[in-house]
Formats: C-alpha cells, sequence, structure tokens
C-alpha cells in the first residue's frame, strides 16, 4: 500500500513558475506522479512543460480533481499558500518552503486541522512512496520500492539513510520528510501510526535531531502501540547548547532537546539507535529477524 | 535574535509597560549627572548577551555618588562569557516588596503559545521550575483565538494577592502579548515583576525579548537592532555568505549540504576521535560560488587541521560543487589536506572532474570521516 501518496495522488504545485518550483515540477512528472498543474497568480495561462499554470488553487480545482498540492512559494507568501490549499478543500498539503514565521506556522497549524486537511513540512523535502509517487525534492533514483518506512526531520540524511537503504536490499514503503522547523504540520507519531496500519511496510527508521521533544513523544507512543520494528538515529550528539543548527527547530534550549536525552528515551523505549547511517540496514535486518 | 536588556525596556515602554526609571551609560563622563536624576542611589546593569549577569559581578547597586565611577569602571572592565561589557544601564533603587515572574513563549510540544507566572520572582524561571514546580502557573493559548480572559483573570488570582495588583498584571500580560504577536517574538520576559514601595505599584525591573530570525523580514525596525557579538567574526562572515554555521572548538572544519547531515557529520568525526571545528551547511542551491566561500571561512581558523566536505547532492548537484572545490584550489592557498566525499545528483561528473585533478573522491561517508580523523 504505502502511505499518504501513491498512483491515484493528484497533484498541484504552487508556485510552478519560480525556479525550484518549475525544476520539480517537471522531475515529479518524469518520476511518474500525476502532476496536474500548477498555480502562480498573475500566470495563469501561461505553461511549464506541458503543464497548464492557472491564478489560483480554486481554478485549478474547477478543472481536475486535485487531492494534493506541493508547495514552493517564497517564506512570505506561504502562509496564503497553504491557507488557499487548506480553503479549497484539498486533503493533503507539502509545504516545502523555508523559512517560515514561528507564530504565522503556529496560526496555520490550526488552521489546516480545522479545515480537515493534512499538512506536511514546512521547511521539509516532501515526501515518496518508491516507483508510485514522489511529491517533493528528494532525488529519485536513490529510492527503491520496498518495506521500510523512513520518517525524518532532516533532508539530506534522509538521502544518507535511503541511499545506506537501498545498498543493502531494502527498498522503502514511504518516505516522508516532516521538516526541520519549530512547528510542522504533521508529527513522528501520525506517521507511526500510519506505518503500523499500512500493510507494505515492515519496518520503520526514524531520524530525529536535537531540538524540542518530539523524538521522546515517539518512543513513548512507539512502546505503547507500535508492534513494527522501529530503528532510530539522532543527530546533534555534538551540537552546543543555545545555537540553532541550521534548522529552525534545531536548537538545545535551557538544557531541553540533546540528543542523549533523545536517544535515552528510544532505548529505554526498547528502539534500537544507530551510531551511524550506516548501521542502519544492518540493525534493521537484526529487528526483522526476531 | 537577542537584545539587550536597554532595548528590550525600551520596547516595553513603546507598548505601555511600565519600567523601573532607568539611563544608559557607556562612558564615565554622563554618569553623575544620568545617576542623579534617578535619584542618586542606583543598580549598575552590565549590558551583555548573557545571564546570570550578577553571578559574574555584573550587576552592583550604588547608593553614594563616591563609589558611583570606580563601579561603573570595574564592571565596564568585565567580560562576562566571553563577552565585554560595553555599556551598563542604569536603573533607579527601589524597595521591592514581592517579586514576581512573567513570561511569555511558545511551547514546541503542545503548539501553544504559553503564558507563565510566578509569585517566585527574581530567581530564574529554570531554577522555579526545577525547586518549586508547583509555582509555576501556565495558561496555553491558541493564535488565533488569543488570550481568553477569565482563564488568565482565574489564573492571577492564585499568583497576586490584591484586585489592583491582579488589574495592573494584567493589563501588563495583554501588553507583553502584543509584543510577543507584533513584534514575532519567540520570549517576551520580565523577571522580576516587582511591587515596590511606597504604593506597591508593579514594575519591570528586567526585561528580556528574543525574537524569531525567520521573521526579522517584516520588522526592519528590529533587525535593526542585531548586536553583533551575538556572533563569532566567523559566524558574521558566514551570515554574509549566506551560509549556515555554527563555531566549534575541535580542528576538523567541516563543509556540508543540510543541517541534519552536517550534524550528523560532526557526530561521526567525535565517534572516530576526532573534534569538529564548525557547523556549515552550504544549503539546498547550486552555487560554486558557496564553496568557495565556506573554505575561505573554513580556512580563516588557524586551528583547523583538514577539511572534510560531506555532500549528498538532492537539489544540490554534484558537479557544481567540484567546481567551487576547484575554483577554491586555484584562488586559496590550502594548505591543510580536504577529504571529499561526493555522492548524489550528478556524482559522475562531480567525480570524474575532481579525479582528473588528481583528487580523491569517497563515496560512504563513514570512509570519508574516518580518513580525516586519521589526518590528525
Amino acid at each position: 500500500m504505502s502511505i499518504l501518496v501513491d498512483k491515484d495522488t493528484k497533484v498541484l504545485v504552487q508556485g510552478i513558475t519560480g525556479r525550484d518550483g518549475s525544476f520539480h515540477a517537471l522531475a515529479m512528472l518524469e518520476y511518474g506522479t500525476n502532476v496536474l498543474g500548477g498555480v502562480t497568480p498573475g500566470k495563469g495561462g501561461q505553461t511549464v512543460g506541458s503543464l497548464e499554470v492557472f491564478n489560483t488553487v480554486s481554478e485549478a480545482r474547477a478543472k481536475f480533481k486535485i487531492n494534493c498540492s506541493v508547495i514552493y512559494v517564497p517564506a512570505k507568501f506561504a502562509t496564503n499558500a497553504i491557507r488557499e490549499a487548506a480553503d479549497c478543500g484539498i486533503a493533503l498539503i507539502v509545504c516545502i518552503t523555508e523559512g517560515i514565521p514561528v507564530i504565522e506556522m503556529l496560526e496555520n497549524y490550526y488552521y489546516v486541522k480545522d479545515k480537515g486537511a493534512r499538512l506536511i513540512g514546512p521547511n521539509c523535502p516532501g515526501l515518496i512512496s518508491p516507483g508510485k509517487c514522489k511529491v517533493g525534492i528528494m532525488p529519485a533514483h536513490i529510492h527503491t520500492s520496498g518495506a521500510i518506512g523512513v520518517i525524518s526531520r532532516s533532508g539530506t540524511l534522509t538521502y544518507e539513510v535511503v541511499y545506506n537503504l537501498t545498498l543493502n536490499n531494502m527498498g522503502q514503503s514511504t518516505c516522508v520528510g516532516i521538516g526541520g522547523d519549530l512547528i510542522v504540520g504533521s508529527g513522528f507519531t501520525d506517521l507511526l501510526a500510519m506505518f503500523e496500519q499500512d500493510n507494505q511496510t515492515e519496518a520503520v527508521v526514524l531520524i530525529g535531531e536535537i531540538g524540542g521533544d518530539e523524538e521522546e513523544q515517539a518512543a513513548d507512543y512507539i512502546r505503547q502501540n507500535m508492534k513494527k520494528p522501529v530503528v532510530a538515529f539522532v543527530s546533534g550528539r555534538s551540537a552546543p547548547a543555545g545555537k540553532r543548527m541550521g534548522h529552525a527547530g534545531a536548537i538545545i534550549s535551557q538544557g531541553k532537546g540533546t540528543a542523549q536525552v533523545k536517544v535515552k528515551a528510544f532505548k529505554d523505549s526498547g528502539v534500537m539507535v544507530a551510531d551511524r547511517p550506516d548501521e542502519i540496514p544492518g540493525l534493521l535486518q537484526a529487528a526483522l529477524k526476531e | 535574535m537577542n537584545i539587550y536588556e536597554y532595548q528590550a525596556m525600551s520596547l516595553f515602554s513603546q507598548y505601555g509597560i511600565d519600567t523601573v526609571p532607568w539611563e544608559l551609560v557607556d562612558t564615565l563622563e554622563t554618569i553623575s549627572a544620568k545617576a542623579k536624576s534617578l535619584g542618586g542611589r542606583v543598580m549598575l546593569k552590565a549590558q551583555v548577551l548573557a545571564g546570570s549577569r550578577g553571578k559574574s559581578g555584573g550587576v552592583k547597586l550604588v547608593s553614594c555618588e563616591k563609589d558611583l565611577k570606580s563601579t561603573a569602571e570595574e564592571i565596564l572592565s568585565l567580560t562576562i562569557k566571553s563577552l565585554p561589557v560595553k555599556s551598563i544601564l542604569l536603573a533607579q533603587a527601589v524597595k521591592i516588596k514581592e517579586e514576581y515572574y512573567l513570561g511569555l513563549t511558545l511551547d514546541r510540544g503542545l503548539k501553544k503559545i504559553v503564558f507563565m507566572l510566578s509569585s517566585s520572582g527574581g530567581v530564574e524561571i529554570e531554577e522555579i521550575a526545577q525547586k518549586t514546580p508547583q509555582k509555576i502557573h501556565k495558561v496555553y493559548i491558541n493564535p488565533l483565538k488569543g488570550p481568553d480572559e477569565s482563564v488568565l483573570k482565574n489564573t492571577l488570582l492564585k499568583v497576586f494577592k490584591t484586585d489592583s495588583a491582579r488589574d495592573e498584571a494584567y493589563g501588563t500580560l495583554l501588553k507583553m502579548y502584543r509584543i510577543f504577536i507584533e513584534k514575532d517574538c519567540t520570549l517576551v520576559e520580565i523577571n522580576p515583576y516587582a511591587a515596590v514601595e511606597p504604593d506597591n505599584r508593579l514594575l519591570a525591573l528586567d526585561a528580556k525579548i528574543n525574537f524569531d530570525d525567520n521573521a526579522l523580514f517584516k520588522h526592519p525596525e528590529i533587525e535593526s537592532l542585531r548586536n553583533p557579538e551575538e556572533y563569532s567574526p566567523d559566524e558574521i562572515r558566514a551570515r554574509k555568505a549566506n551560509l549556515s554555521f555554527v563555531s566549534m572548538n575541535g580542528n576538523v572544519g567541516c563543509i556540508v549540504n543540510g543541517a541534519g547531515l552536517a550534524m550528523a557529520t560532526m557526530d561521526i568525526i567525535k565517534l572516530f576521535g576526532g573534534e569538529p571545528a564548525n557547523f556549515l551547511d552550504v544549503g539546498g542551491s547550486s552555487n560554486p560560488e558557496k564553496v568557495l566561500n565556506a573554505l575561505e571561512i573554513i580556512l580563516a581558523n588557524k586551528k583547523i587541521k583538514v577539511i572534510l566536505i560531506n555532500i549528498f547532492g538532492g537539489i544540490t548537484r554534484c558537479d557544481d560543487i567540484a567546481k567551487g572545490i576547484l575554483m577554491a584550489k586555484e584562488k586559496l592557498n590550502i594548505q591543510v589536506p580536504l577529504v571529499i566525499r561526493l555522492v548524489g545528483t550528478n556524482e559522475e561528473k562531480g567525480q570524474s572532474m575532481l579525479r582528473e585533478k588528481g583528487l580523491a573522491v569517497a563515496e560512504k561517508m563513514s570512509e570519508a570521516v574516518k580518513k580525516a580523523v586519521e589526518v590528525l
């Protein structure tokens, strides 16, 4: 099955005429994703490759049955884009944009929730169900279809992990980047629940990092609710306190959110923790044999 | 972004929050007149972007004019947490009857804005949380709805003793909330918020505000308050070059694309017995100039013994990274070994460009880190 995106996902690209939007709209199309069109206000009627550009999401929606929107607009306009998609009843909204003010994101979180939509991101690479559908910016060629679910707060570190999985003949059901911001639409526990239900997924890799307590919550959730094995990796063991490590959300503040505490939470919950990304395939194999 | 206490005090005043009367001093010439205007007895408070100034000797009470200049001189000569003190806030010395804590921040886990109130002000909130957690009262706010008057007022009943104090504090909380929302803050804190003699009026005796870096584009007036001492010289250069950079203490320079991979690279350097000199994320764009800038900044650090470049190309294209490395080889005098790991988008092209110029390229991250640490 895979989770969230598959062959039936019909994708709209918001910010399709921008540098990243146009490049990735075509890359997704080439991968086989069912991309139907795009939106850039004021550029309706233009085309990007074979894709039609609309002025608004509702105009695109009038023409196509869209159930997923991926957002590549600059941070200044991202809140409007997210809300426009939610207002138009799009079920899955994936926001790639980095740098959205946190209070706006907090408001967006409740706004999207009230409209009944699911948000992935922001500040994320998107998600991919290999062989079926790619919604985002990840390099497609490193992925292969299989039984491992991947959830991560990071982009390139996820590629690193997926690369190691594929090298070891461990394909992926779905890989989801949840985003590196303080406030993101969907968290680890939301997705762990979906992977637990998904019949293609046999085990899950969770890639966390310093900051916040999402990993600790995930560890609790795994202990109480998951039958499928989970292997974790937490980056930032060497990060100094009080410094923002690239991601807005990756910061140890007032002694909270250290990698050590997160690793301990996982281990206490019986989750195996890798010290290096290239240890993950071995740990998964061991867990799946049990 | 952090600002000085006096800058936060000014912002409080703009929003009508009552603060203790104060003046800023950066030379000794005007200090006597300023102290006099505040009534003679004054608190001298070092202005640095660091906590626990009191413990470092940066906060002193002066009762008579003859001690004023010598105390000020002493404070101006201090270095607190490696930050030199360049100015002093002179605050009128008040007789404190009660000390409270008022704070407003973001609860990431619960996805709410949260007010924190306590009748145990004057010590750091972490200390209250540790010793007497029952004395911290929290009120959670959904930002789409704003603060709920009745919930807030009920909480004030648990913290303040009189109606007039509760009314004053309620007004202050709403003003703090306005600052938080209108200026995109991540922290607004008054500690202590004190009842002072003779009439128990409540005043902010201290002010602390942190801002959301991502929202500064909306607030040029806040951006203009940015203080260079918050960052190391390397960090400032990196910011100008649009690189995400944090200085560390080791000798292995790192250039990585993506924050998570950059952190993991540092972690593995440590795991293999090395010490990273920096966190550096060149970002997702494919601009060869960025690699050149990154190498330049790292080479400015004389402690560097080896540079590890770890790239997993997604948006970033390996040939662009290779181009940047070759440009840097030509333009910069690189005396330390470069260990390069380059995979992902356009890897064949990038790798062969480097190999043609005699540079070794690793494919596996662990292998590259091991090689870098072996140089030490």
